[in-house]
């Protein structure tokens, strides 16, 4: 008996003892599961094969990402070296201590020059103009729309469009023309559907769809640096560009009421809609005629326009931190060092991640290597995003349980439902200390 | 009934060869499991109850400071948070009545002498057997408006069954009901075999309708575990998570397990959290007490 103990506890201290020699040469990153972080996969792979480094993307399902990613901060574990998060959760993680500070770091390689303006305010910057930052741009990401290239061409369609609203059907220039063809192709009886938006309000899904509303209408939702929400978030632009969401809501295929990435992809690979809402970083998947049977005919253009001209859509995307609780913290600067580099950043470009390099972006190059290339450069220059403070997910939660009743099903007025976040919000704010 | 109670080990035993004590193996059992309950279930029932009237939050280093009763006082002011509890009771008993009635009547069905019996039976209990997560995803391709099968076997074109806020909580119901009711089928079919034939046979001879046999013989012997399958069943539909977050974001389907998980975990206010889970534990305990009271005087009858 006491021998096979003593055999055991030899056999398990051997094993840790392997365990942390084998992980100084290791590092991990942690993701969402999706697209871009298998080519991350492949990116890493030429930085073992350079330096003999190990670097592992793990990743997790987009629902429980977020959940996964604080509960190993929280208990400050150092499973992850790295982490691409959320551009929402910059604040939460840098005030908590999660994320070492990258201010350095930025300043030594001039990150600020040479990464998207952008990306660098809402992926690394916190608190906002505080010149501290905390991630490097990895993935530059907002929401674009695509199109059924054969629909709007076919001349039929194009007569009868033109002969209903007086001018040529061609991908929208504004929310007017967004919904005047939406309304066209919305025709229930042939089991086609106008547009395909984000509603799903499990995360942030509902409300990126309705930002590329309200961004474009003017509007905006709070003032960052103050904490101001009243008169902001419920100002009449933003009244009027709900309203625009909730007519669109009206042209989705039907049971559209719990739809992100996901199902938006579905309906241009299903025939289910003329023109669907997504994230740029789900486009490969629609030009793959593996995953899209209409990929020949599938054609992209950027959030269009407002009514007085503005035209910006909903930021996604992330940065890459390091964890303060990483036990591999120098290891992980030596693999940023290597990440910013340009022609890394361009190499992350041909393996399909979204770069946030200026310069690779300005490239002829990079805007004519796929088809919606040069939408994403023209929208990466004009992004916005939601609220970056620790209380973020609050908001988020306040803000789908005011709109999704009034979106998807009607219920009171967008201006009630405004009214009532605008309440909600300043609470929270109070709650905080922030006002 | 007589508890047979063991006083000695056989001396023949592999145990008593090793020269274990009757109070070892006891130790050896009980200790175990008692400090898993300790470690796993006691401990953090305490340390949440502290953290109930603190404002504490796991995501930031901020020490916890005493609120005392604010998050309770708050949490039962919260329209939102008696919405989601008016939606877990609206759900309970749609859910619980749906699988007693099915299970029940199923169990009836079964309870006599037909070919394959046992076979019958088992396939009837596959839909419990299968983890929530995936009854959830499969049940989401069966109402869907488009393709789904069961718009198409009832034609109703294109209803949608989860995105109408009405009929998204009944749809989620119903799938609880297609999963649990063999839950109840089971033990009813048990207490259904236990009823003495010869109570049957006596009805007979007195001419009693299949009504007053029923409600005379049949559901006053089978009551008692009838009870303990709707204890069950109810303390399972209250906690309710997977399948109604799988199904539907409806704010309509929001049971209260749905809005503790968001405030715990993506919120991370966790001292208001631990306050609304007392809250709902107070709550459960408060049903099952109820039931059990009237199992007891079912059972004294």
């Amino acid at each position: 008996m006491r021998k096979t103990v003593a055999g055991l506890l030899a056999g398990i201290s051997f094993m840790f003892a392997c365990g942390t020699s084998a992980q100084s040469q290791e590092l991990t990153i942690f993701w969402a599961e999706w697209d871009p972080a298998n080519y991350l996969q492949e990116l890493v792979n030429e930085y073992e094969a350079e330096t003999g480094v190990k670097v592992t993307v793990e990743t997790t399902p987009w629902a429980d990402f977020q959940t996964k990613a604080f509960t190993e901060f929280n208990a400050k574990g150092s499973a992850y070296d790295m982490v691409v998060g959320d551009s929402q959760w910059i604040g939460a993680a840098s005030e908590a201590g999660h994320y070492v500070d990258l201010t350095e770091f930025f300043n030594q390689h001039k990150l600020n020059e040479v990464m998207a303006p952008a990306t660098v305010k809402y992926y690394s910057e916190y608190p906002a103009n505080s010149g501290k930052y905390w991630s490097i741009p990895a993935e530059g990401d907002a929401v674009g729309w695509s199109y059924r290239k054969d629909w709007f061409e076919d001349p039929k369609e194009m007569e009868a469009f033109k002969a209903k609203y007086g001018y040529d059907l061609a991908p929208p220039k504004d929310w007017k023309q967004l919904r005047d063809i939406a309304e066209f192709f919305h025709r229930p009886d042939q089991k086609r559907y106008g547009i395909a938006i984000y509603t799903d309000n499990s995360y942030d899904g509902l409300v990126m769809g309705v930002e590329n509303a309200i961004f474009s209408f003017g509007g905006e939702l709070g003032d960052y640096s103050t904490y101001k929400v009243d008169g902001i978030i419920n100002s009449e632009k933003n009244v009027k560009a709900l309203e625009a969401y909730r007519e669109l809501y009206g042209f989705t295929p039907p049971g559209w009421a719990k739809s992100f990435f996901v199902e938006n992809n579905q309906a241009i690979t299903e025939n289910l809609a003329a023109m669907s809402m997504n994230y740029f970083a789900f486009f490969p998947a629609l030009v793959n005629e593996a995953s899209n049977p209409n990929a020949k005919v599938t054609g992209f253009f950027a959030n269009p326009a407002g009514p007085q001209g503005d035209q910006y859509a909903a930021l996604g995307g992330q940065g890459i931190s390091i964890v303060s609780y990483s036990e591999n913290k120098e290891e992980a600067m030596k693999f940023l060092e290597w990440f910013v580099k340009d022609e890394t950043q361009k190499r992350w470009a041909e393996l399909g991640g979204y770069t946030a390099s200026a310069k690779v972006l300005e490239s002829e190059e990079f805007q004519n290597a796929t088809p919606y290339n040069k939408a994403f450069y023209e929208t990466m220059f004009r992004v916005k995003d939601f609220w970056a403070t620790p209380e973020y997910a609050e908001l988020l939660i306040q803000m789908n349980q005011r709109i999704y009743p009034y979106v998807t099903a009607g219920q009171g007025t967008a201006k009630e439902a405004l009214d009532a976040l605008a309440k909600d919000w300043n609470a929270t704010f109070k709650k905080y200390g922030r006002q | 009934m007589a508890t047979v109670v063991m006083t000695s080990l056989d001396s023949k035993s592999r145990a008593a060869s090793r020269g274990l004590s009757d109070i070892k193996i006891r130790n050896l059992f009980i200790i175990p499991t008692i400090l898993f309950l300790i470690v796993f279930n006691i401990f953090p029932l305490i340390y949440s109850l502290g953290y109930s009237f603190t404002d504490f939050r796991a995501s930031t280093n901020a020490p916890a400071t005493f609120v005392g009763l604010q998050n309770y006082r708050e949490l039962l002011n919260d329209p939102f948070i008696w919405a989601n509890f008016a939606i877990t009771a609206k759900y309970v008993i749609v859910s619980v009545t749906g699988q007693v009635v099915v299970g029940f009547g199923t169990a009836m069905l079964l309870n006599r002498e037909i070919p394959f019996k046992g076979f019958i039976t088992t396939l009837l209990l596959l839909p419990m057997m299968l983890s929530m997560a995936v009854v959830g995803l499969f049940w989401k391709l069966l109402y869907d408006p488009s393709f789904g099968i069961i718009n198409y076997a009832l034609g109703l074109g294109s209803f949608e069954w989860l995105a109408n806020p009405e009929m998204a909580l009944y749809a989620v119901a119903i799938t609880d009901i297609w999963m649990w009711s063999p839950f109840v089928m089971l033990l009813s079919l048990a207490g259904l075999s236990a009823v003495p034939r010869h109570l049957y046979e006596a009805a007979a001879i007195d001419r009693a309708g299949p009504f007053y046999t029923f409600f005379r013989i049949t559901l006053p012997l089978v009551a008692p575990i009838l009870m303990i399958a709707i204890i069950f069943r109810t303390m399972e539909a209250f906690k309710t998570f997977d399948l109604a977050y799988i199904l539907t974001s409806q704010p309509t389907t929001e049971v209260i397990s749905i809005r503790l998980y968001k405030m715990a975990f993506q919120e991370w206010q966790t001292g208001r959290s631990c306050a609304l889970a007392y809250i709902v534990l107070i709550m459960v305990l408060a049903i099952t007490n109820i039931y059990v009271k009237y199992l007891n005087r079912v059972k004294e009858r």
